[in-house]
């Protein structure tokens, strides 16, 4: 299908672009396959105002057709949370545009959207797309080679359809113990390393929940695979983030927990983390707070409180504190899982990592940390960010999982502003890249579904283009002194913050 | 000291108020300005002072397993609890420091006894450190529109205003004397800044005694004078700080508010900030938020909500920005009042002063717009503080409450102050420590009665030695006279942790950049210095210069900011480098 078909008004004369903080101005609009470009001739910045059509999330539309005006207004809201303003003169222009909007901004097809377009000069498809493989990452890590070993056993993506190609695991599991433990876990996802702390020599491993189901089922291979972690006499923990309730309701539709009596010397913890649709709709409540204009602090506390946004930040940290300290202060080996294994295991055992880990704390290692436990370790990127706060249409799959991370990680930085290589900037710009992007990182939900669409071949990574020169200046956190210390941070409500970054009105007011 | 019963118990518990880690054990001391608590059980010296006058509440419990606790709270936001082994020790300690925190007499405050050593012309010449009269000289006054007079010279007309006032030039003696007859308590209508840019003026006084139908023509005249002192606007606004329905309640007393037809082109407003004794509860229970031991953050922020101090602290905002856009838009004059005009009438006219005037926003500027706006236009510091045993029901957070916009406005501009937050604290814990003079007092006169000037010292040269500690290193000077526009939606108006947790290291970010910041341009100065030095030794080496000893030496330099081009020859440059990194063994981790 071409774009074309969809665009039946290509320009308009005579728009006027309202935006928070400018002035309004009026110039001409155009409708390409994926932007909406603005642009005013006789204005004083040269560049025109461009929108990536990915990036709206609603459109209100309200025309007047009488005699003697006919004219219509659109507001866009996009999933940056930026809110936008079209007066359309024509009431026929302003309803074609905003229907070519509204269907080219739903596009479904991975292959037609911008990032399979977007050719800049400074990049080229030559260049290795992702910063590392599972395979470097492994070569980087001496230490592990005793214990650990690369598994090519979902080369094919046969075992998991959601894991990468190869993995990190126990040297003395073989390929064909994995497979059947992979059969234990929901969509195949084993146990797998995502860190190994060289002080004391433990690890964090995720994975999705074993399918015990009702009838209590066991498998020999997947308890195999755990003892060989904690190596029979020490003491692991598995991190449930799921209530102990939860878990046991999940034996009913065939999923489950690790049973005290099958897994020796594992100890369960549960910890609830939100996801899914409680999660987004926390993110709908939030962003709702920060635009009301009813300027009542009173209004504002309480739906703050009502959005519990700051609740799912406070638990996703200190459930990572807690398997940080696990790994740190105790010296036990630690699994983290929930239920599918895609979203708040991923979420617990990145934080805890920037936590631990000082080389994940610099940009590059931050965004390679980004790279293995989200994009590679397949979280559902597509799905969980199809709609951002603002969508009417019925929820599916959406859960700001990724954000709540940004987040977490914002409270870390204020609570340690020197020990991040990075900076807020940064936060900013991933959390609007995962909803709508020039680049192809955050397409498709696993790394089989970007094999498939050719995003490797046919689109740049954003992770490579945001450590170019320019770029990793504007995004370095200039007082950065590298620590090797963990950086245990504060869940007290007072030391985490609310941050304007979810309000649709964003500025520097600082503007020296 | 004839408070002091027992001035030293051993074996004394100090609780952590959030953790369940162990206490620390250590010994008690009282001494005549101080409690003091030196920990025994760690290899380190750790000790705690807490200066008398900073308590606000000492409260014994019942006894528990490991013996007598006694919770002190402090007017700073200190909170420790106490376990002390025996019950009459903690009844002596309990007893002493009822006395000493609140003497009954204000002769019995720290500051009457306080020496820091420095002889009488220090004293004095510290006590000339900051003049607000010369506030008005750096405003342009006198001018073609305003005069300084000296009407008030012995408190006639105004018992608590300050001697000097400004006023309009076309106002007449008449005027000014039968509008102070009008206004509660003599406050008759004065100015506080005068904007030369815009010719807008900020006035303040106190309500008028209009009650259901009184006029005065005198009155109405001043607000005239006010008005026409002002060539760029027809208008003036007179701002009542108080909400609606307390100005009403206040007719029925014989007091009030302007009636808008009785004087020719005022605006009338209401900006609604509550009085003090809404104040005092709401950080009541604020603080009951902050004791709070872990909990949720539903609690937490449910707790902040019905508290309603955020709500407070916008309102105060709300107003000065309202003033501000009035005197720098509209370039309209404001008359602004509450109800005796020293506690709503001094946040929103120096708040609106810091939003127009980068002055302001300067550390020695700060200093004379609270000696201008609250120490001199006579802020209840005695009673609003209680720094001695009185009236509870005077006691108020109005000043704290000033700070904390000025916090909240520093937060939005991290480069736009002089200043930091440790310089609002360090101002804080001052007027309540009454280590030094200058807030013990309710007015001028009282403070003349006292002889203040002549029995202890002033805080402003002291804070002045220090400021290197209060600078802030991102401060941009090149915003110059810009207005502050802050933004006022709810959401930026954040929870002042620095503040109300400012004892519980553990809830503060565990890294500072300010800290950071600090040390590193003390290292610049410091590196700087010893280059020069290097520099001078090769040039008596090279024979350039003559032997150090027949130099006179240079007079120590004192520069806030070290100039930030230096021309370099490459080999200072070497010079400079190695000596920083000598004196640079701190690595991050140390603050971890």
């Amino acid at each position: 299908m071409e774009f074309s078909e969809h665009i039946k008004t290509a320009n308009v004369e005579d728009v006027v672009l309202r935006r928070p903080f400018y002035q309004p101005t009026k110039g001409t609009l155009c409708v390409t396959g994926h932007h909406l470009i603005f642009s005013n001739r006789g204005g004083d910045s040269a560049r025109p105002f461009l929108l990536l059509l990915r990036n709206i999330d609603a459109i209100e539309k309200s025309v007047e057709n009488l005699p003697s005006v006919s004219s219509g207004t659109i507001t866009l809201k996009c999933k940056d949370l930026c809110v936008l303003q079209l007066d359309i003169p024509g009431m026929e222009e302003c309803l074609n545009i905003a229907s070519s909007i509204e269907s080219l901004s739903s596009l479904e097809t991975v292959s037609e959207m911008y990032p399979f377009f977007y050719r800049p000069p400074f990049l080229s498809l030559q260049d290795q797309w992702g910063l590392s493989s599972t395979e470097q990452h492994y070569a980087q890590m001496k230490e592990i080679h005793d214990g650990w070993r690369v598994s090519q056993v979902n080369r094919d993506y046969s075992v998991s359809p959601s894991y990468p190609p190869a993995v990190i695991v126990p040297h003395s599991i073989d390929d064909e113990t994995l497979v059947k433990a992979a059969r234990f876990r929901q969509g195949g996802r084993f146990p797998v390393l995502c860190y190994y702390h060289r002080e004391t020599g433990t690890v964090i491993m995720r994975s999705s929940q074993p399918l015990s189901g009702a009838n209590r089922k066991r498998c020999r291979e997947d308890e195999l695979l755990l003892q060989a972690v904690i190596d029979g006499s020490e003491l692991g923990y598995i991190i449930d983030t799921r209530s102990s309730q939860q878990a046991q309701q999940a034996r009913m539709t065939g999923g489950g927990f690790e049973s005290k009596s099958c897994y020796r010397g594992w100890k369960r913890l549960h910890r609830q983390l939100e996801k899914g649709k409680v999660l987004q709709e926390s993110l709908i409540k939030l962003v709702e707070a920060c635009g009301d204009q009813s300027h009542s602090v009173d209004r504002w506390l309480s739906k703050l409180e009502n959005s519990k946004w700051l609740s799912h930040v406070q638990t996703a940290l200190s459930t990572a504190g807690l398997v940080a300290e696990c790994v740190e202060r105790d010296g036990h080996s630690v699994l983290v899982h929930g239920s599918e294994g895609t979203d708040t295991s991923l979420l617990v055992s990145s934080l805890a990592q920037l936590i631990l880990d000082p080389d994940s704390r610099t940009l590059a290692g931050f965004l390679g940390l980004l790279e293995r436990e989200w994009v590679q370790a397949g979280h559902p990127f597509q799905q969980r960010c199809a709609h951002s706060a603002y969508s009417h249409v019925r929820l599916r799959h959406e859960a700001p999982v990724f954000v709540l991370l940004l987040d977490c990680v914002w409270q870390l930085a204020r609570q340690f502003p020197l020990a991040m290589g990075f900076s807020e900037p940064l936060l900013l710009r991933l959390a609007k890249e995962v909803y709508a992007s020039d680049y192809g990182t955050f397409l498709c939900n696993s790394d089989q579904e970007r094999c498939v669409t050719g995003v490797k071949e046919r689109t740049h990574c954003l992770f490579q283009s945001l450590l170019r020169a320019n770029e990793r200046q504007h995004y370095s956190n200039p007082l950065y002194e590298r620590t090797e210390l963990a950086i245990w941070p504060s869940i007290q409500p007072p030391s985490l913050q609310w941050t304007c970054a979810f309000s649709p009105i964003q500025w520097p007011f600082d503007m020296c | 000291m004839e408070h002091i019963l027992t001035p030293k118990v051993e074996e004394v518990q100090l609780l952590d108020r959030y953790t369940a880690k162990k206490p620390a054990i250590g010994t008690l001391y009282l001494t005549a300005t101080h409690l003091i608590f030196v920990e025994t059980s760690c290899n380190t010296r750790k000790e705690t002072w807490i200066i008398h006058h900073h308590i606000a509440t000492v409260e014994k419990l019942p006894l528990t397993g490991t013996g007598y606790p006694l919770n002190i709270s402090c007017k700073n936001f200190h909170v420790v609890h106490f376990v002390i082994p025996s019950e009459r020790y903690c009844q002596d300690v309990y007893h002493s420091l009822l006395r000493l925190s609140q003497p009954a007499k204000l002769e019995d405050l720290f500051a009457f006894l306080y020496n820091p050593k420095q002889d009488e012309d220090d004293r004095r010449n510290g006590w000339g450190f900051i003049d607000s009269a010369m506030d008005f000289k750096r405003m342009g006054l006198p001018n073609e529109f305003w005069e300084l007079t000296d009407l008030n010279k012995n408190y006639e007309l105004c018992s608590t205003y300050h001697s000097e006032l400004g006023i309009p030039k076309t106002a007449r003696k008449d005027t000014v004397l039968g509008s102070a007859k009008f206004r509660s308590r003599g406050r008759l209508p004065t100015l506080s800044y005068y904007h030369k840019e815009s010719n807008g003026a900020i006035c303040r006084c106190s309500q008028p005694l209009s009650g259901i139908s009184a006029r005065c023509l005198e009155d109405e005249e001043m607000l005239q004078a006010i008005s026409r002192a002002n060539p760029n606007s027809t208008f003036m606004y007179v701002v009542d700080t108080r909400p609606k329905l307390n100005a009403m309640a206040n007719r029925a007393a014989g007091k009030g508010y302007e009636n808008a037809d009785n004087y020719s082109n005022i605006r009338f407003q209401f900006v609604g900030i509550e009085n003090i004794h809404v104040m005092r509860n709401s950080l009541q229970k604020l603080l009951e938020v902050c004791a709070m031991k872990s909990p949720t953050m539903s609690d937490y922020l449910t707790g902040l909500e019905n508290s309603g101090w955020l709500r407070h602290i916008k309102a105060v905002m709300d107003a000065g920005v309202f003033l501000a856009k009035a005197v720098a838009d509209e370039k309209a004059s404001v008359l602004v009042h509450c109800s005796d005009g020293w506690d709503r009438t001094a946040q929103v006219c120096s708040l609106a002063s810091i939003l127009l005037d980068n002055f302001y926003r300067t550390i020695k500027g700060l200093m004379v717009l609270i000696e201008k706006e609250w120490i001199s236009m006579g802020h209840k510091f005695t009673q609003r503080c209680g720094h001695v045993d009185g009236d509870p029901k005077e006691v108020s957070p109005v000043f704290t409450q000033f700070l904390e916009c000025v916090w909240n406005l520093m937060e939005q501009y991290p480069c736009g102050f002089e200043y930091n937050e440790k310089y609002l604290l360090e101002i804080h814990n001052h007027v309540y420590s009454c280590q030094f003079g200058n807030f013990i007092g309710n007015c001028q006169r009282e403070r003349e009665e006292m002889r203040l000037k002549e029995k202890t010292f002033s805080v402003w040269p002291f804070l002045w030695e220090n400021r290197q500690q209060y600078i802030n290193p991102l401060y941009k000077c090149s915003l110059g006279r810009e207005v502050l526009r802050p933004s006022t939606l709810p959401l930026n108006f954040k929870f002042w942790c620095g503040m109300y947790n400012h004892f519980d290291k553990g809830m503060q970010p565990k890294q500072s950049i300010l800290d950071h910041l600090l040390t590193i341009i003390q290292k610049r100065v410091e590196g700087e210095k010893k280059m020069t030095d290097f520099q001078r030794k090769l040039a008596v080496m090279d024979g350039v210069l003559a032997d150090e000893c027949t130099l006179k030496s240079r007079p120590p330099e004192q520069t806030l900011m070290p100039p930030v081009s230096v021309a370099h020859t490459s080999k200072n440059m070497q010079i400079k480098e190695e000596t920083i990194i000598q004196l640079a063994p701190t690595a991050g981790s140390k603050q971890i």
